[in-house]
């Protein structure tokens, strides 16, 4: 009988999938695969296309793993390896609470708190330093791409910190002992040991932390402007999948409007499922040759 | 040759001082990091709890929305809305979960199919859960013609259940063979095993794990969006628009109205000490069993 709720999974899974092709058949005919290609979103021509969405995803998601992987791989190896023991359950605990906050909370601090700061402040000393790069033109709104990344960046930095900690403290006792007793200092086994240790785990826990940001809903939609329009500029409003699904799926009043926009979740789904799917594989690898 | 040791020797001096300044320089960028962190939890919550709480007096635990440009009313629909949902969406997932768990630890542990499903799990358990929405709109919503509390509802359980399946897999993977092989050559049955020694030996890491994904599910709001919806009115039944807090926070933050954004902040208020209290108190448990073991 438990076998039929596990049967349950796989169905549940499957039907998704099914499902959500199944409706966006009328995009899928009526645009083929330029709709991954074209920039066009007009409700009133009854004319999709995904790239700005697509686009919006990928380049916000860039934008918080840039800002995010080095500070939480650094905040993973002072929880597990380079702190004081005292210091270790505190910190950790305030990490996974970060972790627990609901993702809607971070999007209304991103778009009251954060973003006027970011208009004031961010957007004025960027544009003035690195202003003759396309990226960084524009008028400083303080929404746009450029905040999205940041919130998610702060979203996604207690998911790969916590992953990586835990992966971290996997590495065996002994190697580290062995490490240490040649003459090396902290960061020399860290950077010799651990790293090269847990690589496969580190990689699996910064593809968790991307899946995360691809689908983020809440944050993103708050902050990034959602504009239809596609622009160099990181400064400016843009959209991704999740936040075009949010603000779009009740007012989609066409069949053609609804199918497209449920195809832009099918490929969200199809995205965010490669992503995850790694991630998985390689934080199996990491366990299963620990235990062999 | 003296000359020549000494250079040496002055070498490594140097060497051994450059090591032991990126030493320092590592140790304190990564202290930094972390602390970063636990500024900004600091800064998000510190800002929550001084909006929120000037919105948070009795009205808003009982009254219903006031319209726009009046003042005063309060969220209590909403409120219920969100826990009557998550608690559905509880007794749906909670069983669900748990007896995949069962099978995927007692009976699936090698099979190629537990293995598929176990991979698929892990993959749910971080897909976008905005895409469950759109799943559950073309399942429940547009076939039942209307928004409901029910579809709300499922789409929090489908977001569970693999939480649930997964934590369950875990910790009844904790529990020792020997108990299992024990009651066996008593002769029992293996649902009575299951019933009576396994579940019974891995309760408190399963109701923790319970209260995790409960935590985080009353803290969704992409899923409900297009399935609960939301309404202003006081629930008469789960087969129809349902008030929740946090689609409510969505609306009242996008709002030009001040009186909404304030109310905003104290939804966010609500949510985020409901949320963050279990889930310190289930971790605190957590940690504290684990010391004790």
């Amino acid at each position: 009988m438990t076998l039929a709720f596990t049967a349950g999974i796989l169905a549940l899974f499957t039907a998704i999938v099914v499902s959500l092709w199944h409706e966006s058949l009328p995009a899928i005919h009526k645009f083929g695969f330029s709709f991954l290609t074209s920039t066009a979103w007009n409700p009133v021509h009854d004319d999709f296309g995904a790239l700005v969405a697509i686009a919006g995803t990928l380049v916000s998601t860039l934008l918080a793993m840039v800002v995010a992987v080095p500070i939480s791989i650094g905040a993973a190896l002072f929880l597990a390896e380079l702190a004081p023991a005292w210091i270790r359950a505190p910190f950790g605990i305030g990490i996974e609470l970060l972790a627990a906050v609901p993702s809607i909370v971070y999007g209304m601090w991103g778009l009251f708190t954060l973003s006027p700061l970011i208009a004031d402040h961010l957007q004025p000393s960027l544009a003035a330093a690195f202003g003759f790069l396309p990226l960084f033109q524009g008028p400083p709104m303080g929404i746009g791409t450029l905040t999205a990344g940041l919130v998610l960046a702060l979203m996604i930095l207690p998911f790969i910190a916590s992953v990586t900690r835990d992966v971290f403290l996997m590495v065996p006792q002994n190697l580290k002992e062995a490490a240490y007793g040649v003459g090396c200092t902290k960061w020399e086994v860290v950077r010799d040991v651990m790293i090269p240790y847990g690589r496969k785990g580190i990689a699996g826990g910064v593809f968790l932390g991307m899946g995360r940001a691809l689908g983020e809903t809440m944050a993103v939609t708050f902050v990034i402007g959602n504009a239809h329009r596609f622009s160099w500029s990181l400064f400016a409003p843009g959209n991704s999948i999740a936040s075009t699904l949010a603000n779009e799926f009740t007012e989609a009043d066409s069949t053609i409007y609804l199918a497209s926009l449920i195809e832009l979740g099918l490929v969200l789904f199809l995205i965010t499922f490669i992503v995850l799917g790694l991630a998985q594989w390689w934080l199996r690898r990491g366990s299963t040759e620990r235990t062999s | 040759m003296v000359a020549q040791a000494r250079l040496y020797g002055a070498n490594v001096v140097i060497r051994a001082g450059r090591r032991i300044l990126v030493n320092r320089l590592v140790l304190t960028a990564s202290a930094l990091a972390a602390a970063s962190g636990l500024v900004m939890l600091g800064w998000i919550l510190g800002d929550v709890a001084i909006k929120g709480f000037q919105a948070v007096n009795w009205e808003f635990f009982t009254e219903l929305p006031a319209p726009p440009g009046m003042t005063g009313g309060g969220l209590a629909n909403a409120i219920v809305g969100t826990l009557v949902m998550t608690l559905a969406a509880a007794v749906m997932a909670v069983p669900f979960g748990v007896m995949a768990g069962t099978w995927l630890s007692e009976f699936g542990r090698e099979s190629g199919f537990g293995k598929t499903v176990r991979y698929l799990s892990d993959i749910l358990v971080s897909a976008p859960s905005i895409v469950v929405g759109v799943f559950v709109y073309l399942i429940m919503v547009r076939p039942m013609g209307h928004f409901s509390g029910w579809a709300g509802a499922v789409s929090l359980a489908i977001i569970m259940v693999p939480v649930v399946s997964r934590t369950t897999e875990e910790m009844l993977k904790l529990v020792p063979h020997e108990l299992r092989e024990a009651a066996l050559a008593l002769g029992a049955p293996y649902w009575k095993i299951m019933a009576q020694v396994i579940y019974r030996a891995a309760a408190a890491g399963m109701v923790t794990g319970i209260m995790l994904a409960v935590a985080r599910v009353a803290g969704e709001t992409a899923p409900l969006l297009f399935t609960a919806l939301n309404s202003p009115y006081w629930m008469h039944g789960m087969n129809e628009p349902m008030g929740n807090l946090t689609v409510t926070m969505f609306n009242y933050a996008m709002s030009p109205y001040d009186d909404w954004q304030t109310m905003a902040w104290g939804a966010a208020l609500l949510i985020t000490a409901g949320v963050l209290a279990t889930t310190f108190t289930t971790r605190l448990i957590l940690r504290l069993r684990s010391v004790v073991h």
